[in-house]
């Protein structure tokens, strides 16, 4: 038995080795590697930046600080000594992760909701569809239901509104011009790169308190978890020594302050009725049939009522409703035409012949159900780009607001040209037509990754002009992903990107006059 | 009596699970105790046809009109060496086609992936009117072609390199036996198309961590030098992942768990080399995987590479 033993071992042992030396796990996500941000330019100027819907910053009510001197001010530094002097591994990693920057952490807690709400509601037993309420945000399917206009719609409010906050909190601080706890007591350790910043009110506070305000009407299920990551920023802000409590309370204020007018502009800008009714919804066919066009009719099974078919009514940000109308393009070809049929069959050669690689730009660009959605994947591009630029935190905000307000213009006049023309998917013209990502709910005509794309490509391009065609490569890119996913005709893709970069275009003339310089 | 060590030395067996979404048919081709002698080459072809309507969504089961029905095809080359009486080297390579009802969703196709396993009887001994014997299996599985993972529930497999261990203990008494084996599957991560995934969370990266998985078996039946007729019992946990959330799609790192009850037959035909088995298998209840109804059958050949002495 001995002797059998030993004669297992070395098999025993190669195998061992074998299996547990064979296996690769570990997964790094990109953003855990994200520098301390360190600004190249503290943009003191910012004051003077042409703010989105605020009107005068001196208007908001900023208590003057605590003296240097005071007992009170000399209480919050001793808070950050006391916290500082036993920091464990935990609150160092929150140190480490909220040093990126706020406006970045932010944006990326915003895209994380927006995937997890992003998900089209189950039918009910009898094939119809519940549709969330936002007056009860936790009942299935709960609010919001986070699809690409919603989504646009989300990021464009948080970046202006965090934007609009920072331009107010620079006036602040250039009034009050407090210095820093590190520059006020040598015992305080700064714990990020100091700045010479004014820092009351603490620029991290404004931008928590804005989006606190904003994410309670945008995602109000997921207040608790908000507050919580607020909470925990603030908390950062004293460990790293960076601000006094103070600092961090009259930034909130001010942030949820500046917040409660881009609050007041969304309750009222008819996204709450973008839905539409199912009278409403009746009326659409007629847009496509009296054209002698086909109408577009839902390819899920059960119908789904086509998403947000109101969306053309909301408000854009860079420009009015006339705007939207005079930015339609022409209409799509009509079915049956030779250039219809044409292009069908465009479509069905990439449904059936699709190489390994092109289904690949179709999974790399399909930003469907449960992800980011496509302005989300533009945010994701402009994160990894900025975090390379050292922008102040302002600057990232307002770089954030301008390309977020282009996508959400891009998708209302996205949504007007889909509703307007209201013509058929291919799949629904071809059944033959089998799709490599899942087809959205809604009309063709004009892609909606392309409007998404040409706007976004047309305002980075703009701010990081150094990066060539790299954006408008990927624009291009994620527009074509459409037509090899058999999703869209050529057209809806190329006229797309083209009412995108017009819409985009708008951001550029905001940019070039709002006082911040590229 | 002095012929029933010859029970446990046959040709190479198969029995397909196929837990769509994703396939893992090629994970189970060396479940059972039988051997093939040495310098003897076993060779055979094997298809498969797995269907499912309904499906599970973490615990909630339901259909997909949008899906339909999901069948997948599978033939699969399969290989059996005698490296020596007491060690099998095995192969399999299946190609595998997907094809959904309903919806739009293209079906894919393509060659999945290769396992190679090596199948070594550590110990054998009479106990009483029988013989128990104990085998240590060793296997790893690598893509054969660049398909597509990050496509669920149309896709052909996950796409991992995976290796796995099992144990097999079968005891025979006359022409009835019973079985258990249990194995672990450790599984690579897999590089998808995407950079950025939700899973319980927002993940900015490219790479998808695969949960590892177990499985365990007890089948028991009766196995004569000609016929082999069994009942078969499994069940496979994911060591990990996560629920499809209410209305998601599916995604390569989901929980997959699945209890399955089948039946497999196999016939020898005598002195020929030729041997037909059939059979199929039901997943009872499962958890992030289609509620499959599997049906296979293939035809195998035996070569004796020895040298002749007839």
């Amino acid at each position: 038995m001995k002797k059998r033993i030993l004669y297992m071992m070395p098999p025993l042992v190669i195998a061992a080795l074998v299996f547990f030396g064979s296996c690769k796990k570990g997964v790094i996500d990109r953003t855990t590697l994200y520098p301390v941000l360190n600004p190249a330019n503290i943009d003191l100027n910012a004051d003077t930046w042409k703010p989105i819907l605020i009107t005068n910053a001196s208007a908001f009510n900023v208590a003057a600080p605590d003296a240097i001197a005071s007992p009170a001010y000399v209480a919050d530094l001793n808070e950050i000594k006391a916290l500082q002097s036993n920091l464990s591994s935990d609150q160092k990693a929150t140190i480490k992760y909220w040093s990126a920057g706020a406006v970045l952490r932010w944006n990326e807690i915003l895209r994380d909701l927006i995937a997890k709400h992003n998900l089209p509601p189950y039918q009910n037993a009898d094939g119809s569809y519940p549709a969330p309420n936002s007056a009860n945000p936790f009942a299935y399917p709960q609010f919001p239901f986070s699809n690409p206009p919603y989504a646009a719609r989300a990021y464009a409010y948080v970046s202006a509104a965090q934007y609009d906050a920072l331009v107010a909190a620079y006036y602040f601080k250039k009034l009050y011009n407090r210095t820093a706890p590190y520059t006020n007591d040598p015992a305080v350790q700064a714990l990020v790169p100091k700045s010479a910043l004014p820092s009351y009110p603490s620029e991290d506070a404004v931008v928590a308190g804005a989006t606190v305000e904003m994410m309670k009407l945008l995602f109000p299920t997921e207040i608790p978890f908000i507050e919580q990551k607020a909470a925990e920023e603030m908390q950062y802000r004293l460990m790293a020594g960076a601000n006094v409590r103070g600092e961090l309370n009259a930034g909130q204020s001010l942030g949820t302050q500046v917040a409660d007018v881009f609050a007041a502009r969304a309750r009222a800008d008819r996204a709450g009725k973008a839905i539409g009714t199912s009278a409403q919804w009746a009326l659409l066919p007629a847009h496509a049939t009296t054209r002698g066009d086909q109408a577009w009719i839902s390819l899920e099974s059960p119908q789904r009522p086509p998403m947000l078919p109101l969306f053309n009514k909301v408000l854009p940000f860079l420009f009015d409703t006339l705007t939207v109308v005079k930015l339609r393009p022409g209409p799509p070809n009509m079915a049956g035409s030779v250039a219809f049929n044409q292009e069908a069959a465009e479509v069905l050669s990439y449904s059936k012949n699709s190489t390994r690689g092109q289904q690949a730009i179709v999974e790399f660009w399909a930003d469907g159900a449960g992800t980011y959605t496509p302005p989300g994947h533009w945010n994701a591009i402009a994160a990894d780009e900025f975090v390379k630029q050292n922008y102040s935190e302002v600057r990232w905000a307002r770089n954030l607001a301008l390309l977020n307000m282009a996508e959400m213009d891009a998708a209302i006049v996205c949504w007007d040209t889909k509703y307007f023309y209201f013509n058929q998917r291919p799949s629904q013209a071809n059944p033959n037509i089998k799709t490599l990502t899942g087809i959205p709910n809604f009309p063709s005509y004009s892609s909606g990754h392309s409007n998404f794309s040409g706007a976004a490509s047309t305002i980075l391009t703009y701010l990081l002009p150094d990066r060539g065609t790299k954006f408008t490569d990927m624009a291009n890119q994620a527009a074509m992903s459409r037509l090899y996913g058999a999703i869209h005709y050529r057209s809806d893709c190329e006229v797309g990107l083209v009412t995108g970069n017009a819409v985009g275009q708008y951001a550029v003339k905001r940019a070039q006059t709002d006082g911040a310089g590229n | 009596m002095k012929s029933l060590p010859l029970f446990l030395y046959r040709c190479c067996l198969i029995f397909c699970s196929c837990l769509a979404f994703s396939e893992i048919a090629s994970a189970q081709t060396d479940a059972d105790a039988l051997m093939i002698p040495k310098k003897f080459y076993c060779a055979g072809v094997l298809y498969t046809n797995s269907s499912w309507t309904n499906y599970w969504e973490g615990a909630y089961k339901r259909d997909n009109g949008n899906i339909g029905k999901l069948s997948t095809n599978i033939y699969t080359l399969i290989g059996n060496y005698g490296l020596t009486n007491k060690l099998d080297i095995l192969f399999s390579a299946p190609y595998v086609t997907t094809n959904a009802s309903s919806g739009t969703l293209a079906g894919q196709h393509g060659l999945q992936d290769i396992t190679l396993t090596l199948k070594w009887l550590a110990f054998q001994s009479q106990i009483g009117k029988g013989i128990i014997s104990m085998h240590a299996i060793a296997s790893g599985s690598i893509p054969l072609s660049n398909y597509e993972a990050d496509f669920e529930p149309v896709s052909i497999g996950l796409h991992s390199k995976s290796v796995a261990i099992r144990g097999l203990v079968n005891y025979q008494t006359g022409r009835f036996f019973i079985a258990g084996a249990g194995q672990y599957v450790r599984r690579n991560d897999i590089i998808i198309d995407r950079n950025s995934y939700y899973t319980t969370q927002l993940v900015y990266s490219n790479q998808v961590d695969i949960p590892n998985a177990n499985n365990f078996i007890v089948s028991s039946g009766y196995r004569s030098l000609r016929f082999n007729a069994e009942a078969i019992f499994s069940q496979t946990t994911t060591l990990g992942g996560f629920d499809i959330r209410k209305n998601d799609m599916p995604f390569p790192s989901n929980t997959m768990n699945a209890t399955t009850a089948g039946a497999l037959f196999k016939y020898s035909f005598s002195n020929s080399g030729l041997e037909l088995t059939g059979g199929g298998n039901y997943v009872l209840k499962g958890r992030n995987v289609g509620q499959a109804a599997t049906v296979f059958g293939g035809v195998f050949y035996l070569f004796d590479f020895n040298k002749k002495t007839k």
